[in-house]
């Protein structure tokens, strides 16, 4: 009888304990994520503009948004082409350079270092950066193509360019998938590749057999975390608009968003453009739940990979 | 996790060679070598430049006069480097970096205490719940800003009217960082137990053994986490703009440069030299912190 009573208020003492470690999170948890995320559904169902209460208006927002919201559409188009087409870019070319500096052997510190800095550039000061730098007549790059008789593109300037620049922008700083690469690559058993060069593989063969098998689940985090950023993709986009359009904040001039021609525009930037420039709250919740369930589906694949990639369990 | 970072040994590094060679064959395995080295190595320098060139065209730029900076010279006539005393001249720009080191420091340290002991039960406890916690961490930190932003703005603007300040992105941090904590929970899984136990045995309390023995053992994980919050609220530009954009002496540096370029419309020398004001200090800080940065990121990528 008394062991089961201490028993017991042992495992309520440690559920105290738990409680005591976890209550800064389970306070923040509450109070600036679960109160935030319901109170954006209950104000995508209502009709607030920030004075007076706000008032149930059905589905009206979410008609609004999908069928008359004119940037609507253009922004989910860009967020995609982002998504596919900056994520692969970066993907690629972080292993390229993951395998690249695994194979230098002079100065590898010295490149490495190189390698990683402009992924630590501050976006807004890369994005006025790069604005400047592909500035379409003057900028060194295409000066430089000009002297190589290359045609050089305007960039941020051209609605078919300002998303490629943006990639570029991104490729640029591609050293966060450097390190995670080199890491995993470092970790291949060098026996397969021992193994490998015996029975007469190609490099392709070596890369295709040996090396894939052993990186995937890391190619994986990284294209998953990348689909994830890139959804949410938004100051580098917002700056390059605004820069590369002339036209700054608090100048009086109202900025049109996604300069040149909506092709900048993406998602997170309609949540911003609705609610503090319109004081439409109701529509901007709307998008801000599309946002939301968008970035959760690719959360759970995240939290469902086996093998090597964010786990729950030990 | 201890993946050998500083000196990584190529997977398929070739014999040293020899001093004399014999055979023909191991001079032509000499020679593969040899083309490989160069090979290997003019393709680094090629990425080298491509990763460094930006760098070095903004500097030039920020020190060239303002008629030159539209021209395609790309080295400057004569330096400027009174460009660098202007942009510290313009007003606000010193309060800019007041505040940025006021959000960037303080929200660090807040979210660096509160974090800890949060990781460390998510790390090792045995509780009910605790998978569910761990994904609602992940939740968390995957969460766009914008999503809850609207109800977040109307909280602190509204009912605590504290709009045009830096607070309502400070006081958050205090009640934990999703991505601090479960990066911190990442590096706190690789302490052994044993450690834990024995100081149990010499009867310590929970809260004693993570203060006297993890927190001695996790210095490179908070090295790590607290490097990144702190660039994170350096860079942050969203944050900044919904709380402060409308009240100058509140922005940070990463929200004023872009307002600098409005005001500078057409001084690019000058724009340049405040961008390089607000790239320098983060890329100092990586230079002195270089291990533990890269540790950090690798972190991020390693299994629980």
């Amino acid at each position: 009888m008394s062991t089961t009573y201490t028993l017991r208020s042992k495992h309520r003492r440690s559920a105290l304990r738990t409680l005591a470690f976890l209550s800064p999170w389970l306070i923040g948890f509450g109070v600036f994520f679960a109160y935030p995320l319901i109170s954006t559904v209950y104000f995508s169902f209502t009709h607030y503009d920030g004075f007076g209460a706000a008032t149930f208006d059905g589905l009206k927002n979410w008609s609004y948004v999908f069928n008359d919201y004119p940037l609507f559409w253009p922004a989910l188009r860009n967020t995609l082409w982002l998504v596919v087409v900056m994520v692969a870019c970066r993907v690629v070319f972080g292993l390229g350079i993951g395998m690249l500096i695994t194979k230098i052997k002079t100065g590898v510190g010295v490149f490495r270092t190189l390698f990683y800095l402009p992924y630590l550039a501050p976006p807004v000061a890369a994005t006025l950066g790069f604005v400047f730098l592909l500035n379409p007549g003057t900028g060194p790059v295409n000066s430089l193509l000009g002297d190589l008789g290359i045609p050089a593109p305007d960039w941020f300037t051209d609605p078919s360019w300002s998303k490629p620049a943006l990639t570029l922008l991104a490729v640029w700083g591609v050293g966060d998938l450097m390190v995670i690469f080199m890491a995993a690559l470092l970790d291949v058993p060098k026996e397969q590749y021992e193994a490998a060069e015996l029975d007469g593989a190609s490099p392709w063969q070596r890369f295709r057999y040996v090396t894939l098998p052993n990186i995937s689940p890391i190619v994986m985090f990284a294209v998953v975390t990348g689909v994830i950023q890139a959804m949410q993709s938004y100051t580098q986009p917002l700056v390059a608009g605004k820069v590369a359009s002339g036209i700054i904040g608090n100048s009086g001039q109202q900025f049109e968003p996604g300069y040149p021609d909506k092709s900048t525009l993406t998602l997170p930037q309609l949540v911003y453009n609705l609610g503090f420039q319109r004081f439409d709250y109701g529509s901007a919740c709307v998008v801000a739940l599309v946002l939301f369930a968008l970035s959760m589906v690719f959360t759970a694949l995240l939290m469902k990979r086996r093998g090597g990639l964010i786990q729950a369990g030990e | 996790m201890t993946y050998a970072l500083e000196t990584p040994e190529a997977p398929e590094a070739p014999k040293p060679p020899e001093a004399e060679a014999v055979s023909p064959a191991a001079k032509v395995a000499r020679r593969k070598a040899l083309l490989q080295w160069i090979a290997v190595h003019s393709l680094g320098v090629a990425a080298a430049l491509f990763f460094v060139l930006p760098f070095v065209f903004l500097l030039l730029t920020s020190l060239m006069d303002n008629q030159q900076t539209l021209t395609r010279d790309l080295v400057p006539h004569h330096w400027a480097w009174s460009n660098y005393r202007k942009v510290f001249d313009t007003p606000g720009f010193l309060t800019w970096w007041k505040n940025t080191l006021l959000y960037a420091g303080l929200g660090t340290v807040l979210s660096v205490v509160s974090s800890v002991p949060v990781a460390y039960a998510l790390a090792k406890f045995r509780f009910r719940g605790r998978n569910l916690s761990l994904m609602l961490v992940i939740s968390m930190m995957m969460l766009p800003p914008q999503v809850i932003i609207i109800p977040m703005y109307l909280f602190w603007a509204k009912q605590l009217d504290m709009a045009g300040t830096l607070w309502p992105l400070i006081i958050p941090l205090a009640f934990g960082d999703a991505f601090t904590i479960f990066l911190l929970r990442q590096f706190l899984m690789t302490i052994p137990n044993e450690y834990l136990d024995a100081a149990k045995v010499d009867g310590c309390g929970e809260f004693r053994t993570l203060i006297k023995v993890v927190l001695p053992m996790a210095r490179p994980g908070i090295a790590a986490v607290a490097l990144f919050q702190f660039f994170y609220a350096w860079n942050d530009y969203f944050g900044p703009q919904i709380y402060a954009s409308d009240t100058p002496a509140s922005w940070t540096l990463s929200y004023g440069l872009e307002s600098f370029k409005g005001a500078h419309h057409t001084d690019w020398n000058l724009t340049m030299a405040a961008t390089v004001l607000v790239m320098a200090p983060v890329i100092l800080v990586f230079f002195f912190a270089q291990k533990a940065f890269v540790e950090g990121v690798t972190l991020t990528g390693v299994k629980g």
